[in-house]
């Protein structure tokens, strides 16, 4: 102990240096706004990165549950097909709506390019012409949510004009009293988990919760679930009210989609386009 | 004879400081070069002066210039580092029994190694303060520019200043 205090004294100036460095450097640290953002910047950084990597590791943990919703989701869709009147090709598989009377059929599709950090986003899928995909139809997500409409069609691949873009507006109503409204997202959100829905009439009432369903006036069949109001009657400029939907489809982890194909699409269209705007 | 010092030094200190703050302030060559000459004061400290005193003055020293330049810690934690080398530099340099000189001026001293101590000093001081300032390696060049520049800005008056006051004394 003694030597421990001699040792001390006589490198004494090195010591204090210690000491007073540390002071100055904290007082520093603490007390400059830039200095404390780098310092606290740099931290994150590292710790971000540590994070990442575990993230990937942990990835590979969760495959086993992944692979046990799809396979639930698998044995759902498989019991409700033996429900219903199925005609079971090779890929397509038919759907015969027996309220409307309208037949839709559905095409799983692998997204084989996503985006979601844009403004306006667009994913490709690998599926095209030769697959009877052609621009404008609809695409859903797998378990539930709307993902977009096809936009450009080559023989193998497409385009989605995902609803996380400026042109995408889809038709959906409040499931509880289908007042009508429209879909749109990034009207100064540009959170890929939340949209909102516009143009709905002024004396409908929205509260937290609501479910919202596409209205089926679309290439969306009725129905399909898109998300839930989590901060309704917003005032707009206009006679209607706007509220911010909490998606269902969650853009970043979507693997898989399914296209719809309306039958009578064309059908629809030429009809429709016999009659003139402002007539 | 030791209140003279006590009283030399407090003058100096003041007047140091008053030409730093009000002057050397608000002077610079295109954002590169700015004296310090304040650390002229710890550089003329006397010889004798314990550890623990000098340590405080500089850290005193300091804060009272960041207080100015709204730096807090930054001229703090440079003053203590040229604290720590004038202490390391006279340790290896002069015998401490042989000492008879009163301060470490160029009068006392002789011009080459009041120089070399000021030069050292000054740079170790500088360093640590723009380094400080700037906080981050990737303007490495531009910080050493910086440095470097201020270093021989500052080096020129400190000399000036000690040419002007202190006579040749013969040892």
């Amino acid at each position: 102990m003694r030597n421990l205090w001699i040792f001390i004294s006589r490198y004494n100036a090195f010591f204090l240096f210690i000491i007073f460095f540390t002071i100055g450097i904290y007082l520093t640290v603490k007390n400059n706004s830039y200095q404390r953002s780098v310092t606290l910047n740099s931290t994150n950084e590292v710790v971000g990165t540590a994070y990442e990597r575990l993230n990937i590791f942990k990835r590979y943990l969760n495959l086993g549950m992944v692979n046990d919703s799809l396979a639930a989701e698998n044995a759902k869709l498989k019991s409700q097909l033996l429900g219903l009147t199925t005609i079971d090709t090779a890929k397509d598989v038919k759907v015969i709506d027996t309220v409307t009377n309208q037949d839709y059929t559905y095409l799983a599709a692998k997204v084989v390019k996503n985006s979601i950090t844009l403004r306006n986003n667009v994913m490709t899928i690998n599926k095209g012409t030769i697959d009877g995909i052609k621009s404008g139809m609809a695409v859903i997500a797998p378990q539930r949510g709307v993902v977009g409409f096809i936009r450009d069609v080559s023989e193998h691949l497409a385009t989605i004009q995902s609803l996380l873009h400026k042109d995408t507006k889809i038709s959906v109503t409040l499931k509880k009293n289908n007042a009508l409204g429209s879909l749109v997202w990034g009207d100064g959100n540009f959170d890929i988990k939340k949209s909102f829905i516009k143009e709905v009439p002024n004396h409908i009432k929205m509260y937290v919760g609501d479910t919202i369903v596409t209205s089926g006036y679309g290439s969306f069949p009725k129905g399909i679930l898109v998300g839930r109001i989590s901060k309704p009657n917003v005032a707009t400029n206009d006679n209607f009210l706007s509220g911010e939907v909490n998606l269902f489809t969650d853009f970043s982890t979507l693997q898989y989609v399914y296209v719809v194909k309306y039958k009578k699409a064309e059908e629809q269209k030429a009809l429709e386009s016999a009659v003139k705007p402002n007539e | 004879m030791n209140s003279r010092i006590i009283i030399v030094n407090v003058i100096r200190w003041f007047l140091l400081l008053f030409v730093q703050i009000f002057l050397l302030k608000n002077m610079g060559f295109y954002d590169l070069s700015t004296p310090f000459i304040y650390v002229l004061f710890l550089l003329l400290l006397p010889f004798g002066i314990p550890n623990i005193v000098l340590y405080l003055l500089a850290f005193g020293t300091g804060l009272t210039l960041d207080a100015f330049y709204d730096t807090m810690g930054v001229h703090a934690t440079a003053c203590v580092v040229l604290a720590f080398v004038r202490i390391s530099f006279i340790s290896i340099s002069l015998n401490r029994d042989a000492i008879d000189d009163p301060e470490p001026s160029l009068g006392y001293m002789g011009f080459q190694w009041f120089s070399l101590y000021a030069f050292l000093c000054v740079i170790s001081h500088h360093l640590v303060l723009f380094f400080l300032e700037t906080f981050r390696l990737t303007e490495v060049g531009y910080t050493l520019m910086r440095c470097g520049l201020s270093c021989i800005f500052t080096l020129l008056i400190i000399l000036l200043v000690e040419f002007i006051f202190y006579r040749r004394t013969p040892r």
